[in-house]
């Protein structure tokens, strides 16, 4: 495989990119654009789109970084450049 | 014992604490009062972070503001916590790599520019001093209502606390220190939270908590029992929101891009040892920060039916003895429009102007009589926000303790914050202002003394604010973030993702960034007032949110203008291409 710094550049960015769409879905997406539309689905005492704003939308961020750590310290051995 | 004494006791007990740690962390360098040596454990930076993040605004005045707003008040929420994984992904990890003191630092560097350099310090000094200001409120808060000194004594008592561990311990000192009033803030916040969510629901954890039923045996759920409150009340619904899905839309995105570009949390991740550490200590610093805001939204929930279950239709003669004491600080008043003698709460404002004004006399009840001119609504009380964590412990009838608790945790998420800020402005001006651009020939101990000097007279300012607290601080607010985000995060974004972006470009984003966000809420907070609303803003979008739209304007124009001019150096593209890169070269 293509070990050289640009490729290593590529799979970061890819990694973050991913990770942020997946930040924009769950606070600007569900917790504000589609807010009223699911507001209609009760999870537990919670209408869901409330839920997300308040709840949901935190939880997901705090996921997102550790899986971004998990993440790009496996990339960064796979290309060689992690720290001593 | 009385509230007082036990809080004299806590306030006692964490401040010796603060100062013993400040003395064993003492600085000696430069490279320790700046970024603490480099090597804190990730874990500790995390805590460090949070505390440095949190501050009274979190504290005292989020969930209050949550209680009245409902649904709106997630922008908050969601903004505050979410520009940590814009931090986490897009800043930190090539901060650290990196390698320096500071955010200008960064900014020169990356931009071979004196002038960038010295934009970016007007800008963190700017954002800091707004931000000041309302550590310096927050303490004059809870000394004056708990302590009962006046809130002149209370705000020189915290600025000499501040002056012992900035000014000795430098960023070492305030590291340490953090990581001990974040323990004091949380535990602070959630054991009265702890308390209410199991007398309302049963349910220990808030957090899930506000989720379920009811403890008084109706099977009603908590959320839908208070939107059925306020509506009977002719407030809107709770989980409804009143402000446009565009406005939320771009505060919320002003305030994640703006938590991520401002300069005292950034500098947090210059202190730990690896790029690795940066990015998990971003993780650590978010999950601690995350037990209080999803904490947040339950206590504000539990607040409203707390007020309006023990208020409401009460008697003032028969109204507990907090609720005088809270008038007596004017940040509480009731005006008893129908003569009945009763407290009512309902929808609307009840004064105008909003706030309250006293007359010296009393009232027929015996309430301090308001000067103010009554509204047509029929609500009859005003809350300010800012005191109801505060007043929350003692409206839901919890000991002593823990009421006293509440009032050590609001001083250490003040205190934390302000010794933060602080030490970003006194390395912008030692480091910054004269070390990199005037006077590079001073040596590291002059350059420290300096940084000490400087730290103090920052504090004296601070403290003057709080003494005279100016009357425009709650309206800008919206600068720091505003101008982190229309500002900071641009530039720093582009000096990592893009080896093109230029010196010109650059400069030429964060002008059209900072003249943009600065213009248009002076205008509508400071020069015309009155045409500040929805009808009058541009696309819909609020003074608060204004930021955003700064941060597309200066990302758009930079990209533009470096098109068109030089591309930077060989050297600094080689440095873009470094921080990339993990492993030391």
């Amino acid at each position: 495989m293509d070990t050289s710094k640009d490729a290593y550049w590529r799979a970061n960015v890819k990694l973050m990119l991913g990770l942020l769409s997946i930040w924009f879905a769950v606070s600007f997406g569900c917790g504000i654009l589609l807010f009223d539309y699911l507001n209609q689905f009760k999870f537990f005492g919670w209408k869901l789109g409330f839920w997300f704003s308040q709840q949901g939308a935190i939880y997901f961020f705090v996921l997102l970084i550790f899986v971004y750590v998990w993440q790009m310290n496996r990339i960064d051995r796979l290309f060689g450049v992690e720290e001593e | 014992m009385s509230v007082q004494v036990l809080t004299y006791i806590f306030v006692i007990l964490t401040f010796g604490l603060y100062i013993g740690i400040a003395i064993w962390s003492r600085s000696t360098s430069t490279n320790e009062f700046y970024v603490a040596g480099g090597h804190v454990h990730p874990l500790a930076n995390g805590a460090a972070t949070a505390a440095d993040w949190m501050s009274a605004a979190s504290f005292l005045s989020m969930a209050g503001i949550i209680a009245f707003e409902g649904a709106d008040g997630a922008r908050y929420l969601m903004g505050w916590t979410g520009g940590y994984v814009l931090l986490a992904l897009c800043l930190a990890p090539y901060l650290r790599k990196f390698a320096k003191f500071t955010v200008p630092d960064f900014i020169g560097d990356r931009y071979y520019s004196r002038r960038a350099r010295l934009v970016a310090v007007i800008c963190v000094i700017f954002i800091s001093f707004t931000y000041i200001a309302g550590q310096m409120r927050g303490v004059g808060i809870v000394f004056s209502r708990f302590l009962e000194v006046d809130i002149n004594v209370g705000v020189i008592i915290g600025m000499a606390i501040v002056f012992f561990y900035a000014v000795l311990g430098g960023m070492k000192g305030i590291t340490y220190t953090q990581v001990a009033q974040y323990c004091v803030l949380i535990f602070a916040y959630l054991v009265p939270a702890v308390f209410i969510s199991i007398m309302l629901t049963d349910n220990p954890l808030p957090m899930l908590g506000f989720g379920s039923t009811m403890s008084d045996g109706s099977g009603v759920f908590l959320l839908d029992k208070l939107d059925g409150l306020t509506s009977d009340l002719g407030m809107t619904a709770f989980t409804e929101g009143s402000k446009s899905t565009i406005d939320m839309f771009f505060i919320t995105a002003a305030l994640m891009a703006g938590t991520a570009g401002l300069p005292h949390v950034i500098v947090r991740f210059f202190t730990v040892p690896r790029v690795r550490d940066a990015r998990i200590s971003a993780g650590y610093a978010l999950i601690f920060i995350a037990l209080l805001y999803t904490t947040a939204p339950a206590v504000a929930a539990f607040a409203r039916i707390n007020i309006i279950q023990n208020i409401d239709g009460i008697a003032y003669s028969d109204a507990p003895a907090w609720f005088g004491k809270w008038e007596d600080s004017g940040l509480l008043a009731w005006m008893d429009k129908n003569g009945d003698g009763k407290i009512q709460y309902r929808g609307g404002s009840a004064l105008s102007p909003t706030k309250p004004v006293f007359s010296a006399s009393e009232g027929p009840s015996g309430e301090r009589q308001l000067l103010n001119e009554a509204t047509s609504s029929a609500n009859e009380l005003y809350i300010d926000r800012d005191i109801i964590v505060l007043a929350h412990p003692e409206i839901a009838k919890l000991p002593n303790w823990v009421v006293a608790l509440v009032a050590a945790g609001g001083l250490a998420a003040a205190l934390s914050t302000a010794a933060g800020l602080l030490l970003v402005i006194s390395s912008a001006i030692s480091h910054d202002l004269l070390k990199m651009s005037f006077r590079p020939e001073i040596s590291e101990q002059q350059e420290l003394r300096i940084a000490r000097i400087s730290a103090a007279v920052a504090i004296a300012i601070a403290g003057i604010f709080g003494i005279y607290p100016p009357g425009f601080v709650a309206e800008v607010v919206a600068f720091a973030f505003g101008l982190a985000a229309a500002s900071f995060f641009p530039v720093i974004f582009l000096g990592i993702f893009s080896t093109r972006m230029n010196r010109e470009g650059a400069i030429a984003g964060m002008m059209t960034g900072l003249i943009f966000t600065f213009s248009y809420i002076v205008y509508f907070k400071f020069i015309d007032p009155a045409s500040n609303h929805t009808e009058n803003w541009w696309f819909g979008i609020s003074p608060e949110g204004i930021g955003a739209l700064g941060m597309v304007l200066n990302f758009a124009v930079s990209s533009l203008v470096s098109k068109f001019t030089p591309a930077p150096p060989q050297e600094i593209q080689d440095l873009v291409q470094s921080i990339r890169i993990p492993r030391k070269d």
